[in-house]
């Protein structure tokens, strides 16, 4: 399901006008095939380059890039100081770069405060780390009450935290990227990093979620 | 532009639905409209600014009930059309009626690796000192611009505190509507939960944009 809204059918539109003057609109579907086609046949794009586009982010870049990042910043004092004063740099010595990741600031979730990302007035988000966001990301619903009711948003996530724990929203309005680090669970000392970024879920790093602790299954929002 | 786009404080749009194990894309043609939005933005017809606008634009109706890459599909109709790419007679047609323009640039498979890693960057060297240092108190204007603006309504008038500055900055604004990049200083705003929502609000709460120079004033 993509919709904004979940139950509305793609015929809905069928009847609707636009401004280039269709009496009629073309099933969504048509529609994108009919663009590609008119783009490749001026010149302007190479189906190739779709391609390699839609490859990148289907198999290389992810979450798991995030979870190693959170990871390290649990395992090493010294990078985690590096990405508090300097994320953009710190992620990029793990060779986490480019678009949509190109000002990058952690921030570091505590007893004292939860952090919270959302992009109310589009989807921003960091893709070098986290990859493509989830369709609940760029929904309306996230988007409209994370700014206003955060701890009702992270109900529905399973999250409950103590009122002590204040929550800190960062509305991505600009071209800045917020990856939160989410707290390292009890009982994981020992781990190596790879063991401890299969901790970390993306929703962790987005503010919806706690990282697990070792030995619970992986649940909503690993990918 | 006050569009359906802004929907930071709005009710009704019920719970948030998740869906297990999420494919990144739901069907074929949204893995084309995503790949051939980027491969347009690549050529350098439009700004990134552009092409929010472009989405905003479209009518709220149409706006909230589309999918979100039905809604990037539109947008990148909008722009091409804009640019004089494609014309609106061809978009009707489904296909292409007239040999295309000359473009600066179309991206290739070889190249699409370093383009990502490129990225674009909108940090500029600054014209002037920034204005606010962290700690000020600020108090974002109230603007209501038919075209594309970057500060929220539900943050407009509001005063708040400077948490974070970024150097300077592409100016959406301005860049989205062929005035240049006009870069600005950027600063993360914080506001308490009670100043944006008044009564009732959780007062645990902050909430932070980020926010170029000319939509703040010292409060």
């Amino acid at each position: 399901m993509t919709a904004l809204h979940q139950d509305e059918p793609e015929t809905a539109h069928a009847d609707e006008h636009d401004d280039h003057g269709h009496s009629h609109l073309e099933p969504i579907e048509a529609r994108v095939k009919a663009l590609e086609s008119i783009l490749v046949e001026k010149g302007y794009v190479e189906p190739a380059a779709i391609d390699a586009l839609i490859e990148t982010y289907e198999t290389r870049v992810g979450p798991r890039n995030g979870a190693r990042v959170v990871a390290r910043a649990w395992e090493d004092p010294e990078f985690r100081a590096a990405l508090a004063a300097d994320a953009t740099a710190a992620i990029a010595t793990m060779g986490f770069v480019g678009r949509q990741g190109e000002h990058m600031v952690a921030v570091f979730n505590t007893p004292e405060e939860h952090h919270l990302v959302v992009c109310t007035l589009c989807s921003c988000y960091p893709w070098p780390v986290l990859g493509l966001p989830p369709t609940w990301y760029k929904s309306a619903p996230y988007r409209s009450r994370a700014v206003m009711d955060p701890r009702g948003v992270l109900a529905e996530f399973g999250v409950v935290l103590p009122e002590t724990t204040a929550i800190r929203v960062w509305d991505s309005t600009a071209e800045v990227r917020y990856l939160v680090v989410p707290m390292r669970p009890e009982g994981t000392e020992g781990l190596d990093e790879e063991r401890l970024a299969d901790l970390v879920t993306r929703d962790s790093m987005i503010g919806t979620g706690l990282a697990r602790t070792p030995g619970t299954a992986a649940g909503e929002g690993t990918r | 532009m006050n569009g359906a786009q802004d929907l930071g404080g709005m009710h009704g749009f019920g719970p948030v639905v998740r869906e297990a194990d999420e494919p990144l894309f739901h069907a074929p043609w949204e893995r084309r409209a995503f790949g051939v939005t980027l491969a347009m933005g690549a050529t350098g017809s439009w700004t990134l600014d552009a092409s929010r606008h472009a989405r905003e634009s479209l009518p709220p109706a149409e706006y909230l009930c589309a999918s979100y890459y039905e809604i990037w599909a539109k947008g990148l109709e909008r722009l091409v059309v804009q640019a004089g790419l494609v014309g609106a007679d061809e978009l009707a047609a489904g296909r292409s009626l007239r040999p295309g323009a000359r473009l600066a640039r179309v991206l290739s498979a070889e190249a699409v690796p370093a383009a990502l890693a490129r990225g674009g960057p909108t940090e500029r060297e600054p014209a002037a000192a920034p204005r606010f240092a962290v700690g000020d108190r600020v108090r974002t204007r109230v603007i209501n611009p038919a075209g594309h603006t970057r500060l929220p309504r539900y943050a407009r008038g509001k005063t708040g505190e400077i948490a974070l500055r970024h150097g300077a900055h592409v100016f959406p604004d301005a860049n989205a509507h062929r005035g240049g990049e006009a870069p600005q200083h950027l600063y993360t705003v914080r506001f308490t939960g009670p100043e944006l929502w008044g009564e009732g609000a959780d007062p645990t709460l902050t909430v932070s944009i980020d926010a170029w120079e000319s939509y703040l004033d010292a409060a």
